[in-house]
């Protein structure tokens, strides 16, 4: 069920798609000077869903800023499929928790879908067609002529995900990304997240505080100790059968999993 | 299907009555003053049914070719240029933090001189022609428009310039589909305000340093006891800043249907 495909004529170290390598991020300098990532190693497979996990002021969001080529690093790199991140990769995209805050309200939902396409040698058809297909796959195809504040937080966030899909990254950050909406949205989402990473087979990277999300979402999970975050352990999620909201939660495996991700954030 | 229209025509009554209660009162006072100034015999207020006989005579004639259109294409000329400028320099200026620094207390100072103050100086360098007011007009407009500009920029969600980052926005597209879209509001406030500036100046230097135009013919009425042609240019000048403003309310309510929209649905939730 969840075989690894891997493509002929690959080479072998492709299969890192991701690998993170002493990150260290301070800012300030001097007394002022506060370390929020100490020294983060780890690495995310192709067509890979990793969940990082940690405590909120952990410095998770600098983490991801770190890995979009957002913010550089104060020593260590990170390598996007053997390219060092020294800018936002190309083949890179990011959904934002504040969903209201990171699509334009001035423009349609379809032209928010399609304006990383414009002038990046996307033709007027073939944009068309992404967008299409990014909203069938977030399950809005009948809102495109709307403006994003005419829909709801959940579907917003959809919105912005499909954004992401158009774009066809080889690599999804996702930080935070259903922390603001409701419990059975949230769910939908979770399930959403899932649903494209296999349709598109794209790797995925998702930070969150929530625990049972990270667990239920990842194949494997990344756990964050408080600040200044070091990694605790990365812990590999084997959970039968695919994964449904209420099956896999039932499992005693994932009860373990659970409580293993919370000793291992609560320890000091 | 009955409450759709329902709903509809009771929007209609609401449009016609917010159209009563703004026009009310300008009726009303139109109409006291017709009859008030009908039998008055005083000379500095002459009565209004001959103040229209002079508009249609002074203004809807030649006079519209050889003195409106001047004036109005030197008012347009100016704000279109000082709108250009505000906007372009607003936008670099705010990017740019040293440039930030280095030009805005200049541009403060700059904005505190009263235009008309500067008319002098520019008859000696322009002389009285049509490319002084235009200069003018531009500069004392352009302060509002920059300086509204600059705020709007640079008050922009910072998380836009993340998301424009990562999709690798960039250049025209980043300028027209994010950084002035997201500016608009406080932009349009302030090309409202140059618009006002833009008006104010055109009849002002006129009156100071012309021998054409609306402004010009309205203070040579009044220094020659042509008390009525001075009550029809006044008139005219009330009529077109009303429409200016009109026409850029109309204006403004399209560009920000968005902004407006999303507004009204933060205080319906």
């Amino acid at each position: 069920m969840t075989e690894v495909v891997a493509e002929p004529n690959t080479p072998e170290r492709t299969e890192q798609r991701l690998v993170v390598d002493e990150l260290r991020k301070t800012y300030g300098a001097g007394v002022e000077a506060k370390t929020v990532l100490d020294g983060l190693s780890f690495d995310v497979r192709s067509g890979e869903f990793v969940c990082v996990v940690g405590p909120s002021g952990a410095g998770k969001t600098t983490l991801l800023k770190c890995l979009a080529g957002l913010l550089p690093p104060t020593s260590g790199t990170s390598y996007l499929d053997d390219t060092p991140i020294d800018g936002p990769p190309e083949k890179l995209a990011l959904v934002f928790q504040e969903y209201t805050r990171s699509l334009m309200p001035w423009l349609t939902v379809a032209k928010n879908v399609t304006l990383p396409l414009v002038n990046k040698g996307v033709s007027k058809h073939e944009m068309r067609k992404r967008a299409e297909e990014a909203l069938d796959a977030v399950g809005l195809t009948d809102v495109p002529g709307k403006y994003p504040w005419q829909l709801s937080g959940g579907m917003q966030q959809r919105v912005a995900i499909a954004r992401a899909l158009a774009y066809q990254p080889e690599v999804l950050l996702m930080d935070e990304p259903f922390a603001s909406v409701d419990a059975q949205t949230r769910f939908e989402l979770e399930d959403l997240a899932l649903s494209v990473r296999e349709r598109f087979g794209i790797t995925v990277v998702l930070v969150t505080h929530d625990i049972d999300e990270a667990v239920y979402l990842a194949d494997r999970v990344v756990v964050l100790g408080a600040s200044p975050c070091q990694v605790r352990e990365i812990i590999d999620v084997d959970l039968r059968g695919p994964r449904d909201q209420v099956e896999t939660k039932a499992q005693r495996r994932f009860t373990e999993l659970r409580s293993r991700v919370f000793e291992l954030i609560r320890a000091r | 299907m009955r409450s759709v229209r329902r709903s509809e025509s009771s929007a209609l009554t609401r449009r016609l009555r917010s159209v009563a209660i703004e026009f009310w009162l300008p009726v009303l006072i139109v109409v006291l003053w017709w009859f008030a100034s009908a039998r008055a015999d005083l000379v500095f207020y002459p009565p209004l049914a001959e103040i229209v006989q002079r508009f249609g005579e002074q203004w809807l004639s030649e006079r519209f070719f050889t003195d409106v259109v001047p004036s109005l294409r030197n008012m347009l000329v100016g704000y279109a240029f000082s709108c250009l400028v505000g906007v372009g320099m607003g936008v670099v200026v705010a990017q740019v933090r040293v440039v930030r620094h280095a030009v805005e207390p200049l541009v403060h100072f700059l904005r505190s001189i009263p235009p008309v103050a500067l008319v002098p100086l520019a008859i000696l360098v322009l002389g009285f022609g049509a490319d002084m007011k235009m200069v003018i007009i531009a500069f004392s407009a352009v302060f509002s428009t920059l300086i509204a500009t600059l705020d709007g920029v640079r008050a922009a969600d910072p998380l836009l310039g993340e998301v424009t980052k990562v999709y690798r926005i960039s250049g025209r597209d980043r300028l027209f589909k994010v950084t002035l879209p997201a500016a608009a509001p406080q932009i349009l406030g302030g090309l409202q305000v140059s618009l006002q500036i833009a008006f104010v100046v055109m009849i002002t230097s006129e009156m100071l340093a012309s021998t054409e135009g609306i402004g010009y013919l309205t203070i040579l009425a009044q220094q020659t006891f042509a008390i009525t042609d001075m009550w029809a240019g006044m008139l005219l000048l009330g009529v077109l800043g009303y429409l200016f403003n009109l026409l850029f309310t109309l204006a403004e309510r399209r560009v920000l249907r968005w902004h407006i929209g999303m507004r009204a649905q933060a205080t319906t939730r």
